[in-house]
Formats: C-alpha cells, structure tokens, sequence
C-alpha cells in the first residue's frame, strides 16, 4: 500500500461534501467533480439520527459477513 | 432601534456561505446588526448575547435557518431580509451554479462520478467522520477540512486509511495539492520535483508558494492536520504519506513541516524514514535544528529557508531568497517609525507564529493571542499595548464569522484601530492568496488603510507579505501592485516582512 492505491498517476475526480465554493474552484478548473448538497441527516433529528447510525453500523456488519465490504 | 427576524424552517446552508453574506449585510446603511445562521447553540448565543433574541426563536433546531436584522427602522430591516433571500436563493439551485441538481448524498454524487477517488468534506464535524467513513470503505482518498473531529474519530479515521491504503488528510486540513489539483485553500504552483507533507495549512502555502516563485514546482503537497504527529495518531500519515513520496520516481526531494512531534512519535518517524534513499528537509517549527540534523536529515530554520533548501537539494543549484538580507536593511534604513510599537494581524495561524519565533529574541517583551515559548498571553485580544502579533484565525475571532482570510471584516476594523492607537509605529499583516481565499483581500486591506489613515492623521509603516503565485485567481502581481501604491513595503515571504520588521525595530 505504500503507493496509496497509485493516487499519484490517476486523474483525480473530486465529489465535494460541504462548502459549495470548493466545487466551483475545481469547475473553474476544469477539474471532475461532483458537489453534494448537504444538510443533517434525518432533518437534524439527533434521536433519528441515532437509529440510523445503529442501521448503517448494522448494514456494515452483515456486508462485512457476506464479503462484500 | 427595531428588531426583524425571518425563520426558514428546514433549510440547510453551510457556515461559510451563511457568515459571508452576514457580514455584507451588516455593511449596508441603517443596519446595526445581522445574524444570519443555522440555530445552533452558538448563534443561539450569540442572540441572546447581542439583545436580539425573541421569543418565537425558542424550540429552534440547528436543521432551522435565520435571519435577525436589527436595524435604524423597519424599511431597513425589512430591506436587509429581502436581500439576504435574494443572496441564499442566488447561491442554491442557481443555473451553473454547484448546486443545481445536486445529489444529496454521496452515495448518489459516487453514482454521478463512478471513478472519483477523492472525498473532500467540509460539512461541521459531528457528521464528517461519518462521510470520512463511507469514502475509504469505498475506496476513496479524504481530505477533510471540517474541524470538531475528535481525536477519538481521527485515530479510527486514520488506521482504515492505513489498512486500505487511502490518505486521510486532516481533520482540520486546510490546503493540499494532489496531481497539481489544488484541494480547498491552496495555491496555483508548478508541476516539479518536491514532494511535501504538512500539518500546518498556511505553512504548507507558504513553502508550496516560495518554491514556485524561486522557479521550482512539486509533485505532491499532502496535508495531514495538525494531530497527526500526536502520541496518540503515532504520525500515521505522515509516514505514510513520505512513504509514498519516497516510492514516486517523480519525487526528488521530500519536505515536512509539523509542530514538534511526540517523544515518542518522533523517534518512530525518524526509524520509518531511515531506508528512505531520498533527500529529507524537515522544518519541526520552533523545535531544536541538533535533534533533526543528527539523525541526517536537512534542517530548516524557517518556511522561507525550507523553500529555498528544497530547491536546492532539487536542482543543484543554490537559489538566493528573493529578497537578500541586505537589501531588507537597506529597505528598513528608509523608514521612521513615528511610534515605538509593532502590530502584526496575521490570517495565517502558521505565519503569525514563525514571526513570533523571529522576533522575540531581538525585540524582546512580545505578546499574542496565541503566545509561543518567550512571548507572553495578551490579558485582552481585542486590544494591543506593546508589541502585539495577533492571529485573526484563531478560534476565539473566529467563532461564528468566517475566517480572516475569506471575509476581511474584523480584520479591516481591527487594522483601523491599530492605525489610530499612538504607540503604533509598524503594522505587519499577511495577505494569502490562492484558491478558496478572498478574491482581493489587497485591495480590502488598502482600503481599511486609507480610512484609518483619515480618520486618525496618522500613518504608521506598513509591512505586508503576500503567500501566493503570479497563477493564482488573484496573481501575485496585481495584489502587489495594489499594496505598493498604497505606500505599504511587500514583501514575498513571511520571513522577509519580519526580517525587515526586526531592522526597523532594533535601528529604533
């Protein structure tokens, strides 16, 4: 792993979670990206957002069981 | 004096694009004051702590966006809220813009873009670990800007980065240039043959910039965050990351920048770089050069010379730093200080403290905001007595604003009070350039200049460097132009201004 996945000799392709200028410098760029439009998950809901974390912790363990991870 | 307010009930904006378009409004005639901001406790807070709460903002949830005028009178207020709408509605889903039609996710943004391979989040760090999570698992690079990433969160970040062999650049990451990408905050610099790993974002800028300027370019300028070379990271990608240098054919030269390591942390990094049959300059800001150059190593005294030793191991050839040490005494014999006093405002967090570590030994009593070894804890930030270095950046003036290198609010207001104050004879600040930061923060600093110069009759000496390229959004040339007919001396490096600073001081 000491060529980190070969990072250095790819094109890099960006997908930009958060601050929205980010992505338009990369445009402006012509660099690949793809920016999320964010917002808190279950609607800043902290009790949903618990259960779901239980749910994706849950989802990630069956994967990693099925060899698929 | 009224008070207006508009509640927009779920809806998301991010902190930075929120305290921008704030600090505009707060610009405008009739406007006393404006909260514009996701209600979380903090802007809760600050409400209260402003006289502006009301009553219909109890039961708020950070997922609820507001807008709070406080105004001359209605028409204002009223006024205010419709062009903070206009500015939100102009920002999200706009033709062109990077939100129209955005995935809302990343699992749907990785379906738009199937081969991406680098993750950079910036979303408030209880929920960017998560996002940092799902990228590695499937199999992409992070770099993650977000701050409020526990130390807890980076550690198990860092080991899957380390199983999979993906970078996890930060938490609180703020410049890396991958395959002469620039990632957030990061300078335009050329394809050559450094290869950089940093935990310090403007430090990384600094030296990045000086190499471009002296004529070289660099593979590769990976950040890691600040905790990186903590007992408790251990170094993870730091190690990793040289590594990775140390095995790339295009790297000549490799240079790390960091804050000390950990005892411990430092004689496992020392053992990791020992097979590495490549140059090594290490910059460990404020630490002893001996325990550096006896393991081998090239050291480095400061960001400046970290440039200039890189581009020599580079290419063989010694370059000279732009600006001689002669030729700064000779700028610093032209001036008069009209007063004893130096004042440094400084954006980058990295420069404000390689300037106290210069100028402390010769000038003596110093303060800080952020005081390193020798220099001595300002009783109040918001007020300088003395010789002050003040980092603008820091938390405790940044909290709720945008920082000073994106909005030049407190900054401009803060440079008009130093103007005015009699004991200032010299004032330092930094203008860092670069993608991410503000698009002529030159000319928003010359601007502050002019009218503390009015408004008090005073003219201090001005000092300014400028961290960035003649390729960057803003170019180099321009911005220096713009200061130098403000009669402010420019400099190209941090080290320079302060060097010139010092001559002045000690000539005094």
């Amino acid at each position: 792993m000491s060529d980190l996945n070969n990072i250095f000799k790819q094109t890099i392709k960006v997908i930009n979670i958060g601050i929205p200028s980010f992505a338009q410098d990369l445009t402006q760029q012509g660099i690949m990206n793809v920016h999320v439009d964010w917002r808190p998950p279950a609607g800043g809901n902290r009790k949903i957002q618990a259960l779901l974390e239980k749910v994706n912790q849950w989802q990630e363990k069956v994967r990693a069981a099925r060899g698929k991870k | 004096m009224v008070i207006k307010h508009l509640i927009k009930k779920q809806t998301y904006f991010d902190s930075v694009t929120l305290m921008l378009i704030g600090s505009k409004i707060k610009k405008l005639d009739g406007i006393d004051n404006a909260v514009v901001g996701m209600c979380t406790d903090y802007n809760i807070d600050s409400l209260k702590r402003l006289e502006m709460y009301q009553s219909e903002f109890d039961g708020l949830t950070p997922n609820d966006l507001l807008i709070c005028i406080k105004a001359d009178n209605d028409e204002k207020a009223v006024a205010a809220i419709a062009e903070v709408e206009k500015q939100l509605s102009s920002r999200r889903g706009a033709p062109g813009s990077a939100t129209e039609l955005a995935p809302s996710t990343q699992e749907e943004a990785a379906n738009r873009l199937p081969d991406s391979n680098m993750v950079l989040i910036s979303v408030p760090g209880e929920y960017a670990s998560r996002e940092a999570e799902k990228a590695l698992n499937a199999g992409r690079h992070v770099m993650l800007f977000s701050d409020n990433v526990s130390i807890d969160q980076e550690l198990k970040l860092k080991t899957l980065g380390e199983q999979k062999g993906l970078l996890v650049m930060g938490p609180d990451c703020g410049t890396a240039i991958i395959n002469n990408v620039p990632l957030a905050f990061a300078n335009a610099v050329r394809r050559g043959k450094i290869g950089l790993v940093a935990a310090s974002g403007t430090g990384l800028q600094e030296v990045t910039s000086t190499i471009h300027r002296l004529g070289a370019g660099i593979t590769q300028a990976i950040g890691v965050g600040g905790r990186d070379l903590s007992e408790k990271i251990g170094g993870k990608m730091t190690i990793m990351a040289t590594k990775a240098l140390a095995n790339d054919p295009e790297t000549k030269v490799i240079v790390l920048i960091s804050k000390p390591p950990a005892d411990s942390v430092l004689e496992k990094v020392f053992d990791e770089f020992k097979s590495i049959n490549k140059a090594i300059v290490v910059y460990f800001i404020g630490a002893d050069p001996k325990i550096i150059e006896k393991r081998g190593f090239v050291t480095a005294t400061n960001l400046e010379d970290a440039a200039v030793k890189a581009v020599e191991l580079a290419g063989g050839e010694h370059p000279e730093p732009e600006f001689s040490d002669s030729l700064i005494k000779s700028l610093a014999s032209e001036k008069r200080l009209p007063a004893k006093a130096m004042r440094g405002l400084y954006s980058g967090g990295t420069l404000c403290d390689e300037a106290q570590r210069i100028l402390q030994p010769i000038i003596g009593e110093l303060s800080s905001n952020t005081p390193v070894k020798g220099c001595v804890k300002m009783p109040d930030i918001y007020k300088s007595s003395g010789h002050c270095i003040i980092d603008l950046g820091d938390d405790d003036f940044t909290r709720g604003k945008a920082h000073p290198m994106i909005d030049p609010g407190y900054r401009s207001e803060r440079m008009i009070q130093e103007i005015a104050d009699p004991q200032t004879g010299l004032i330092l600040f930094d203008v860092v350039l670069g993608y991410g930061s503000h698009p002529d923060m030159a000319t928003e600093m010359v601007n502050s200049i002019r009218t503390g110069r009015q408004k008090s009759g005073r003219t201090p000496i001005m000092a300014a460097c400028i961290c960035g390229t003649q390729q960057d959004p803003q170019n180099y040339e321009r911005q220096k132009a713009i200061l130098e007919e403000a009669e402010i001396a420019v400099f190209p490096t941090n080290v320079a201004m302060v060097k010139f600073a010092a001559a002045c001081l000690e000539r005094k």
